[in-house]
């Protein structure tokens, strides 16, 4: 049994006339100590995804699924109560800005505890002592001064490690991280990226992780699912994905990493930008920005068909297998 | 590989800056309703001689503290009633709204245009004049409003063109403030670098580059000072050291109903419900032009 | 800690320096023969006029009557009343309190309506009580207040009969003034009614008075509630599974008190306006009453104290709400 499925999930803003699905029908699964990455654009839905399962998608908002299963409880039929005592526990989640998304109220320290105390009810000598493991656990250097530390003393690089610290207290079974590195350098990237990898190996933690830059995971993770306009158009393992990409889509995100596009006088990028409320079209969500699109593309939506969300899906050669 | 695509034409029509803020202005019902009660308060000032039943200085012995016309022993001449003197009440607060809506916009003025002065001096000048300047705003902000134009009442003895000097002089260190935070942000802007490199005058910088990109916040504090202006000039008359008698202004006539309450209730009421009404719009309006005004609030609500 | 007040302090010496120069020439700045307009009469004989001058130190050259000035300010001395002939500072140890008394409970009123409203109307925006505040809070901050007061004794002291209409206490009562606060005073004479009497007198005024605080105090905590519950750090606190009073009394509320704070120090500068208009309507003796009535008297040098007190302490509350803004908010204490 994988550890979270996930069937038909749909998010919807706006008004109930005039819905806008910023999730539609979603399907997804992860196991039990599996790397998975979420790939695509900005507004394509990764985010909104993950704080649906979180439960921090506020009306107007609205969710809904067929399942919403992580490890055996059915999140959508909990109470709140019950469902907060597996957010932040057995899930947990880390943000992209960490300097923003920790309280500039209180200190380091206060905040890892925080779930500790909650969660795992730990008082006295036993949370200090765990907090300072945990320090130590994301390396960060003179931990027991750096509990005491204000995040705005604290590097941004530094703060990302006290936000995955907050985030493993608990040892979670599932960890989502929403492009922990975007907001960092790259030299700094990089060993966060190792720090999330080894802290997932270690702990047998499933990781999602989600990123608009293939590049990024395409080391790190087993499985990729892409996400388009809210739907997942391609889902394969890493090497299938990079070697032949069968959606369109899939394959214009990898032209427009660099090291693909040696030799071409400009980078490649896909024109236009992931529809919003008032241009969603008609037919495959694509369509007006894809290059083999056809009449029927426009005209009717194309369902997820063995990993893949296209009429004409790409052959090894990367060619539109239309007639 | 790079087969390029065509997407669908779009000529994107942008509308102009007057209509884009009058349809964020106008989402606003409240401030649409303000901004109607307040140009009518404007009219009544304006045309107060064509209006007014009455001469507002008129004492009709006869008919001294006369109810309004709807209450018993009203009379329909007298709509709002009359005073202790047996003047129109209503012709006084029309012309009250001349009077008030003058000393408003006039001490708007003798403190914006100085404050903005001021404020880009400081801002273009911060080590020498900019200094001097903020200190002795300071300590004007030591003194509470009504304090600092009791203050200058004081020196000045009553009257209009005192109170109006006065509430100026109070206001002038936020505009002053504002201007200069203003300003300071927008100084060290790459179009600031760019006019400057391309030769332009610490003059032009100051009044074409930069200020045009401070209005926005200085336009809603000069709203905000309108209002302000208008219950502080009351306020003034109220405490007797501002407009004084027969002059019909809103405050003074409030300061010599006090000891009516008992016996002619209307002879408060009105006054101060006028008052009330014509600070209430402008605030209102106030809050629809920070709104439409302000772009990082724009799109929040 | 320590650096961060003094810092604080040294900010605020040029203020008050600028001050004592203004109380200074306020009285110099007045058109007309000083003494003459100190005494009120016209064409004093000469040898009159010069020993007065003499005696006020008037015919020294002004940086030495400014150092005069400060050096008796320096030892308390906030000069003569030309009215009652009794030291300034002393009539205004005796009215003081009152003004005191009077700003405490009209911002303690503020604060304690003001403050849950805001809150309540940012967490259940766009509802009905949201709408509510918003609009109530509006008319507040629009109130001529010296209006609003006499509208107050028209109805809860003339119609309703309910309030008393002028003073701090029914005249029956005589009580010793211990701390000057007729609140505690009262209480402590043991007096029968007597408390009542009081607090039933700072009823009408605590209300006129606080209205404008209150007003400003609801809508900046509901901006301020907005804004914060916005952030990512409430995203992240909700993210941990916290329960939604935990994320709102721990994580968010803090962050919105902090500029609060500040709208609330400031407020004190509009409790000291007000204090002019509502003392004045209701007759209530304290130093803003006593201001108005010194211009009408031409009583200078009380009104060129009172300047000089109004000002001391708005500029001290406020040294005292930015080094509490501190405390609360650690990322100013370490920024220079």
């Amino acid at each position: 049994m994988s550890l979270l499925k996930i069937r038909n999930l749909r998010v919807e803003f706006g008004s109930l006339a005039h819905p806008f699905p910023a999730v539609d029908g979603l399907d997804f699964d992860i196991d039990r100590g599996e790397l998975v990455g979420i790939v695509g654009e900005s507004g394509s839905g990764k985010s909104v995804t993950m704080m649906a399962l979180m439960g921090l998608i506020d009306a107007p908002g609205r969710v809904t699924a067929d399942e919403l299963v992580f490890d055996g409880h059915d999140l959508l039929k909990l109470k709140p109560a019950q469902r907060r005592k597996i957010v932040g526990k057995d899930i947990s989640m880390i943000f992209q800005d960490a300097l923003t998304s920790l309280n500039p109220s209180y200190t380091v320290g206060f905040q890892i505890k925080e779930s500790l105390k909650v969660h795992m009810g730990l008082r006295g000598a036993a949370l200090e002592k765990r907090a300072l493991e945990l320090l130590e656990l994301v390396e960060i250097p003179a931990a027991k001064s750096r509990l005491g530390a204000y995040p705005h003393q604290l590097s941004g690089g530094m703060n990302q490690r006290v936000m995955i610290a907050v985030a493993i207290a608990c040892n979670p079974k599932l960890l989502i991280a929403d492009e922990p590195t975007t907001a960092l350098d790259v030299t700094i990237q990089a060993q966060i990226m190792d720090l999330l990898e080894r802290l997932q190996k270690e702990h047998n933690m499933g990781l999602i992780m989600i990123t608009h830059d293939l590049a990024v995971i395409a080391e790190m993770a087993k499985r990729i699912c892409v996400m388009y306009a809210g739907q997942v158009v391609e889902q394969a393992p890493v090497a299938d994905l990079f070697r032949a990409p069968r959606h369109p889509y899939t394959q214009a995100l990898l032209e427009a990493i660099p090291e693909h596009s040696k030799g071409a006088r400009r980078l490649s990028a896909l024109p236009g930008i992931v529809p919003g409320h008032y241009d969603r079209p008609k037919g495959c969500l694509l369509s007006p920005r894809c290059r083999y699109a056809q009449d029927k593309c426009s005209q009717e939506r194309p369902a997820l068909l063995d990993g893949v969300r296209c009429y004409y899906s790409l052959n090894a050669e990367g060619e539109s297998t239309h007639g | 590989m790079t087969t390029q695509v065509q997407i669908a034409d779009v000529v994107p029509s942008y509308p102009s800056p007057l209509k884009e803020f009058w349809q964020s202005f106008s989402h606003n019902k409240g401030a649409v309703v303000a901004l109607f009660i307040f140009l009518c308060v404007i009219f009544c000032g304006v045309f107060a001689g064509w209006i007014a039943p009455h001469d507002p200085v008129e004492q009709y012995r006869d008919h001294m503290l006369t109810p309004p016309s709807w209450a018993e022993g009203g009379m329909s001449t007298f709509l709002l009633g009359t005073d202790e003197l047996g003047r129109d009440i209503l012709s006084r607060l029309i012309h009250g709204a001349r009077i008030s809506l003058f000393i408003a916009f006039m001490s708007v003025l003798m403190s914006l245009i100085p404050g903005m002065v001021l404020g880009l001096l400081a801002a273009f000048f911060p080590k020498g004049a900019g200094t001097v300047i903020m200190r002795v705003m300071d300590v004007m902000l030591a003194l509470p409003g009504i304090l600092l134009a009791i203050c200058i009442i004081t020196i000045l003895g009553p009257g209009l063109i005192n109170t109006m000097i006065a509430i100026a002089i109070g206001t002038l260190p936020s505009y002053t403030r504002l201007t200069r935070a203003a300003a300071m942000a927008e100084i060290n802007k790459e179009y600031v670098t760019a006019s400057r490199v391309a030769g332009a005058g610490a003059l032009r910088l100051m009044f074409l580059t930069v200020l045009p990109n401070c209005m926005a916040p200085i336009i809603v504090n000069a709203t905000l000072g309108f209002s302000s202006a208008i219950l502080e000039t009351a306020a003034l008359g109220f405490l007797g050291l501002g407009v004084q008698p027969p002059t019909p202004e809103w405050g003074t006539m409030l300061s010599a109903a006090r000891d009516y309450i008992e016996r002619a209730p209307w002879v408060v009421t009105m006054p101060g419900v006028t008052i009330l009404v014509t600070v209430l719009s402008i605030n209102l309006m106030g809050d629809g032009l920070r709104d439409a005004l302000d772009p990082k609030l724009k799109r929040a609500a | 800690m320590f650096s961060f007040i003094l810092r604080k302090l040294a900010t605020v010496i040029p203020t008050f320096i600028g001050i004592t120069l203004v109380a200074f020439a306020l009285i110099r700045m007045i058109p007309g023969d000083p003494i003459e307009v100190m005494v009120g009469e016209r064409k004093l004989d000469p040898v009159m006029h010069a020993a007065a001058m003499q005696r006020l130190g008037l015919d020294q050259p002004l940086h030495i009557q400014y150092f005069r000035y400060i050096k008796d300010l320096a030892q308390g001395d906030l000069g003569i009343s030309l009215v009652t002939r009794e030291p300034v500072t002393k009539e205004f140890l005796t009215l003081f309190p009152a003004t005191v008394e009077l700003a405490i409970c009209a911002l303690l009123f503020a604060v304690l309506v003001g403050l849950p409203a805001g809150m309540i109307a940012g967490l259940k925006r766009g509802s009905v009580f949201d709408h509510g505040v918003m609009g109530v809070s509006m008319t507040g901050f629009s109130m001529p207040i010296f209006w609003w007061g006499l509208i107050l004794i028209m109805y809860f002291s003339v119609t309703l009969g309910w309030t008393p209409v002028s003073g701090r206490i029914d005249i029956e009562f005589d009580i010793a003034q211990r701390t000057g606060f007729l609140l505690i005073d009262s209480w402590l004479s043991g007096e029968e009614g007597a408390f009542k009497s009081a607090a039933m007198h700072l009823i009408l005024p605590t209300i006129v008075l606080g209205t404008i605080p209150l007003a400003v105090i609801a809508r900046m905590t509901r901006s301020s509630m907005l804004e914060v519950l916005r952030e990512d750090y409430i995203r992240t606190a909700r993210a941990k599974g916290l329960a939604p009073t935990r994320v709102v009394v721990v994580h968010a509320l803090r962050n919105a008190l902090i500029p609060v704070i500040t709208v609330i120090g400031l407020q004190v500068g509009s409790l000291l306006g007000g204090a002019v208009l509502t003392e004045t309507i209701y007759s209530w003796p304290g130093i803003g009453k006593w201001l108005v009535d010194s211009i009408s008297r031409r009583d200078y040098p009380v009104v060129q104290a009172g300047i000089l007190v109004s000002a001391t302490i708005f500029i001290v509350v406020n040294l005292f709400v930015d080094i509490l803004y501190g405390v609360v908010n650690p990322r100013i204490r370490s920024a220079k």
